[in-house]
């Protein structure tokens, strides 16, 4: 059972990071995933205050701000606009609305959760993650850390010419994922993301070329060839290491071939 | 069909706009405040003893008000569940024992003022355990070296084959005709061995219980349960005291599905209500719901069946094998559905059977009784064996069934001898088919997209009530202006049993179903009932309804008669009004009840008690479309068929949103509910989390119709539906997905990867 | 900590611990529609209003709703009553438990959504389990009360244009 002994809506931002420096205090994202833990948390922090709730759109990128609901994500019309709605595919299937009303996109990608969809729907759209000590890095980066005390507070996706395709393998529509994936195309490079391995999502390349020519249906199943050769996976109760490698390539194989509809 | 005025009609629930609106009417709605908060410290081992417990820094958190532990309880082993006495389920528990049994099985019981001290009570709470090794697999626990019960006081009531020396929680062999005779002069001989795993009930409103102690000192027990009757005893058995100082009632049910046809969490507040005398509730978390109550039975099923090439079924042979887990809570009794139901199925040219089963006690959660008791298991494997059948003979799926299914008035040996009194399972196929469009369907269609669309048929039957056993009773009475009260201690747990008993009522006293008011469950007030369980309560209860307005009826005559200074013969009862037959005069309703209060000697109360030599079986029939993806594997439902023979439809809704919601979690088991255990014989999926119940999009969409056959024995002609409707999914979907991938899964739940690895891609 | 809060648009002030949860704040204040059917934010039993937005109270801390308003059901009855009819209708209530979250998110639902197809119903809804599964009645229920609206605007509509037409 979570217990917390205090409660501080912070003030400002350097006041959360500098209350998050003890290991016993925690930020609160949607809270979804923390009250699952038996933890005693001393204080709650909690960033509603901070602005840190939308997201906002420059000239050349948009600016998400880690409170900004999964919902919002879902919802937000210019972001799905230059994602293919690849952003609300991924989280659509998560529980129910009211629990995207909650969840974060901090919480998503600060937590760099195995089985997150999140982060494998950002790290296909290449974005850029705003951390208070150290400043802006790519997500890939990021997602490759281990934790430390810093604090999330802005995803940033730049605004390029791309494509997004999203597919998860669920064993009920709303169920965790057995395999995430993720595939954009930016100025003619693919990127291609395998999540809920269970690990951590990774990110892969067309080093051989295999693309090259264009997608056809051959070029398709050899890239998810590619993939499964190459995809680290593991076992749990949603599926084994071997299911989840021939998933990475069926469904790595599915996204390019409704990337070439579009 | 005979015109109705009330019943076969849809009804509104009488509770209908009180749930809908979020009423306080459930047991933690209304359990007083300053109840004693009660929780159970839980065994983190699978199998071990107590060595030494120390309870004194945990008591002294602020706010405890007691600890108890095995030291505290009486030495007098009871079983939990919920049957009639003497229960065939083995006296095998205490309170609290030394000897832990399951992950999850009670060490101690901690009551507080709040939850916070309990908490913190619960991880104060020192104990040394001697850890011992675990018989996890139902396969090896019979005979094994390390005994679950080896206590010297566990005790079996009933001959059911228990023997604690041998892990045996019960055992027997039936047999009917000469089998090894007839399986040898057949044609074919399909053999296969089945498994279902243990499945949650997963009610939403998880177990729970507040008690007090009454003015007269006695204990009230205020219970989210589905057999006040029986939970009374078994209260009076683990408490050791009279049943005279014993009182039960139920409120609102948040669903029960048989869970709370067990006395799961009763006598934690109950021991503490006793020994302090304070009042004291026990709220089940979800997680102690998914790893310390009674789920389905897993089961491993061999099936034998023996046929001629043209289809002909000749012989079947079963054997169960049943796992109880620690406790034997209706181990001894879900058995025998697994084959009582799905051989009668095939009862039209059966010329023998046999049917052998073991039920094992192993060091896991107990299991108890869920929707479909045993027969969810044996249809499963009995259906897919005949779909298997008729793969091999190359016969239709259905046409098979329509040479070898039960027919109305035949004899059914393995059902008891009982004759089928009632029974359209022939219609019930035609029009499946008709409107499924079965012969115009092939059995699998090729996309062209990775995905294969097929089609799969299963038939279920099941019984109303356990006959000659179940007993339920009826008080009516005319009250002012001419309303009637209806009294009974079935238990209304969603199913709709209140206002369905009303509507029966209504119909017999030809009046409105607003007329009735309806009063229950309470062991105190309310006539003897065994409880709502094994589709019993509208064709027992129902009848005991039926019979006693008929008495009212007469009664009521009686006391018009001296208002019309006439012969109760001469009186005919219209409803509002009892006239003259000749039409010559006549009496209100409204001047009955006022007479019935002033110089009156004849009660305008009737109590009938009904139970029945028979167990009149629904019949239904589901017909499935699916879609199988190749390449991952998924199962997508496209479209489920479902009628059912459930004799006269009482309410036409709620008969509906019954077998829907049956359909709904029969997929569930088909497609994804599992209850798995690690190695130390923990569940893993002790949440809604990690146990996944369909959601509304995971369903397709359910078309259900009815073909009623007319059952003389039950109320109106109606027999029972709440548990038949579970049970055609997981064969009718196992059918499609080998008709989809030529594979045929004998092991539940079908899950995506399960197929794949079947199709040889893993 | 002391907190402010409007409930059912009554305020409310009280003394919470940091992780007292918003739904026994709303139970020990009365509101018993909440109900919890899981721990884990699965069952959406214990939806409520935050501020408009439905959300799970078993994974909201009461500090945080502080300065906020929320609804239940018990806030919204002439709503519950009205579209709760048409799920009674089809007998699709069943045993109730879940009925005050399915109904709070079906409110949500015709808030945020005029005339939703099946397919968005059956997902905006997704995070209401029920076990009696009272999906299928659910639906029909849903769908008269949303015919029942529609001929309700359009008569209004049409009544509007009539006045219209005589002024």
């Amino acid at each position: 059972m979570l217990t917390i002994s205090q409660y501080v809506r912070a003030e400002s931002i350097q006041q959360a990071y500098e209350l998050n420096q003890k290991r016993s205090n925690a930020v609160l994202g949607g809270m979804h995933w923390l009250k699952l833990q038996k933890r005693n948390v001393g204080t709650a922090i909690d960033l509603s205050d901070l602005g840190l709730d939308t997201i906002e759109e420059t000239e050349d990128s948009f600016l998400i701000g880690a409170m900004v609901t999964l919902r919002q994500l879902e919802l937000q019309r210019e972001l799905n606009d230059i994602s293919n709605n690849a952003l609300s595919e991924s989280v659509r299937q998560i529980v129910g609305v009211q629990f995207r009303n909650m969840a974060t996109v901090g919480g998503s990608i600060f937590g760099r959760y195995g089985f997150s969809d999140v982060l494998t729907v950002f790290l296909a759209l290449d974005a850029q993650v705003e951390l208070y000590n150290r400043g802006v890095i790519s997500l890939e980066e990021f997602s490759k850390l281990p934790y430390d005390r810093d604090l999330l507070l802005n995803l940033i996706v730049k605004k390029v010419n791309r494509k997004t395709v999203y597919l998860s393998q669920r064993n009920t529509k709303t169920d965790f994922p057995v395999l995430t994936c993720a595939v954009c195309k930016t100025d003619g490079k693919y990127r291609f993301v395998i999540g809920a391995r269970p690990k951590r999502a990774v990110c892969f390349y067309d080093e051989l070329g295999i693309l090259e020519n264009g997608i056809t249906e051959a070029s398709a199943a050899e890239l998810g060839n590619y993939i499964s050769s190459q995809v680290e996976t593991g076992s749990n109760m949603r599926g084994s290491e071997e299911y989840r490698r021939i998933l990475a390539g069926v469904l790595t194989k599915r996204a390019l071939l409704q990337m070439k509809e579009m | 069909m005979a015109e109705f005025k009330v019943i076969n009609k849809p009804i509104r629930k009488k509770d209908a706009m009180s749930l809908v609106t979020g009423k306080p009417v459930y047991t933690d709605d209304i359990a007083p405040s300053d109840c004693l908060i009660v929780k159970v410290l839980r065994s983190p081992h699978a199998h071990a003893v107590i060595e030494a417990i120390d309870t004194n820094t945990a008591l002294k958190v602020p706010g405890i008000e007691a600890i108890y532990t095995y030291k505290d309880v009486p030495a007098k082993r009871f079983t939990l569940a919920g049957q009639t006495y003497p229960e065939p389920s083995p006296y095998d528990r205490l309170i609290l024992d030394n000897r832990l049994r399951y992950v999850g099985d009670a060490v101690a019981i901690v009551a507080g003022d709040n939850h916070r001290a309990v908490d913190k009570a619960l991880k104060l709470i020192k104990v040394k355990y001697t850890v011992l090794e675990p018989v996890l697999d139902l396969r090896a626990a019979k005979d094994n070296r390390i005994l679950v019960h080896p206590e010297e006081d566990w005790q079996a009531l009933c001959p059911v084959g228990a023997d604690n020396r041998r892990n045996l929680c019960a055992a027997d062999k039936s047999e009917y005709g000469e089998v090894d005779r007839v399986m040898s002069e057949c044609d074919v001989i399909i053999e296969n061995t089945y498994h279902t795993k243990s499945n949650q009930q997963a009610m939403m409103e998880t177990f729970r219980t507040y008690t007090t102690l009454d003015p007269y000192g006695r204990l009230h027990v205020i219970s989210s349960t589905q057999i006040v009757f029986h939970l009374r005893r078994i209260l009076a058995n683990a408490l050791d005291i009279p049943k005279s100082r014993i009182r039960v009632s139920k409120p609102r049910i948040g669903g029960g599905f048989g869970a709370k046809q067990t006395s799961v969490a009763e006598i934690y507040p109950a021991f503490v209500t006793l020994k302090t005398g304070k009042p004291a509730k026990m709220i089940y978390t979800r997680e102690e719901s998914q790893t310390a109550s009674t789920p389905r039975h897993e089961m491993e099923l061999t099936v034998r069946v023996g046929a001629m090439k043209d289809g002909t079924i000749r012989g079947l042979d079963l054997y169960t094998l049943s796992n109880t887990g620690a406790y034997g809570e209706h181990g001894p009794t879900t058995v025998g559905l697994s084959g009582h139901k799905s051989i009668s199925l095939y009862n039209n040219n059966l010329e023998a059977y046999r049917f052998h089963y073991d039920v094992v006690y192993t060091n896991v959660q107990s299991a108890g009784a869920y929707r479909g008791y045993g027969a969810t298991q044996g249809i499963f494997a009995m259906e897919s064996a005949i779909s298997e059948l008729a793969s091999k003979l190359n016969m239709d799926a259905v046409a098979i069934r329509e040479k070898n299914m039960v027919r109305e008035g035949q004899a059914m040996p393995a059902y008891y001898n009982e004759y089928n009194t009632s029974c359209t399972l022939d219609s019930c196929m035609k029009k499946a088919g008709e409107m499924f469009d079965w012969y115009n369907k092939p059995y699998a269609r090729d996309m062209g997209n990775g995905k294969i669309r097929s089609k799969g048929v299963a038939m279920a039957m099941q019984s109303s009530g356990i006959s000659n056993v179940d007993v339920g009773s009826a008080t009516i009475k005319l009250n002012d202006e001419g309303f009637y009260a209806l009294s009974i201690a079935a238990a209304d747990m969603g199913t709709g049993c209140d206002t369905i008993l009303a509507q029966i009522a209504a119909e017999c006293l030809e009046c409105e179903v607003e007329d009735i008011i309806i009063f229950g469950a309470d062991t105190d007030s309310s006539p003897y009932d065994s409880g709502s369980y094994a589709s019993s309560t509208t064709y027992i209860t129902g009848k005991a309804v039926e019979k006693a307005c008929m008495e009212l009826k007469e009664k009521l005559c009686r006391i018009a008669a001296v208002l019309l200074d006439c012969q109760a013969e001469e009186l005919i009862f219209t409803g509002k009004k009892i006239r003259k037959a000749d039409g010559s005069t006549e009496v209100s309703l409204m001047d009955i009840a006022s007479k019935s209060m002033s110089g009156n000697s004849e009660a305008t109360q009737v109590t009938v008690t009904n139970s029945s030599p028979v167990s009149p079986p629904p019949h239904m029939v589901g017909m499935v479309e699916i879609e199988v993806d190749m390449e991952t594997g998924s199962i997508e439902l496209l479209d489920y068929v479902a009628v059912v023979d459930c004799g006269t439809v009482i309410n036409t809704n709620l008969a509906r949103v019954q077998t829907e919601g049956g359909l709904a979690q029969g997929i569930g088991m088909a497609l994804y509910e599992e209850v798995s255990y690690s190695k130390k014989g923990q569940i893993r999926e002790n949440s809604f989390m990690q146990y996944k119940i369909p959601t509304r999009m995971d369903l397709c969409s359910l078309r259900v119709e009815f073909e009623s056959s007319y059952e003389q024995s039950g109320p109106f002609g109606a027999k029972s539906i709440g548990e038949v409707v579970i049970n055609t999914p997981p064969p009718a979907i196992a059918h499609a997905v080998y008709n989809a991938t030529g594979v045929w899964h004998r092991e539940l739940p079908i899950t995506p990867e399960k197929v794949l690895m079947g199709i040889g891609k893993i | 900590m002391q907190i402010k809060l409007w409930i059912n648009n009554k305020a409310v002030i009280k003394e919470a611990e940091a992780d007292l949860l918003l739904i026994d704040l709303l139970r020990n204040n009365g509101c018993y529609s909440v109900k919890r059917g899981c721990e884990t934010g699965n069952c959406g039993l214990c939806t409520v209003f935050v501020d408009e937005k439905p959300v799970l109270s078993c994974s909201t801390l009461a500090a945080r709703v502080n300065g906020k308003k929320v609804t239940t059901l018990e806030g919204l009855q002439r709503e519950a009553e009205d579209f709760g009819t048409y799920i009674a209708e089809q007998g699709a209530e069943q045993c109730g438990f879940c009925n005050p979250g399915f109904i709070m998110n079906a409110i949500a639902m015709f808030r945020e959504k005029q005339n939703p197809s099946d397919e968005e119903i059956k997902e905006y809804l997704a995070g209401n389990l029920c076990r009696c599964s009272g999906y299928e009645g659910q639906l029909r229920g849903i769908r008269a009360y949303l015919e029942y609206q529609q001929s309700k605007a359009a008569k209004a509509e049409l009544a509007a244009q009539n006045i219209s037409e005589v002024i």
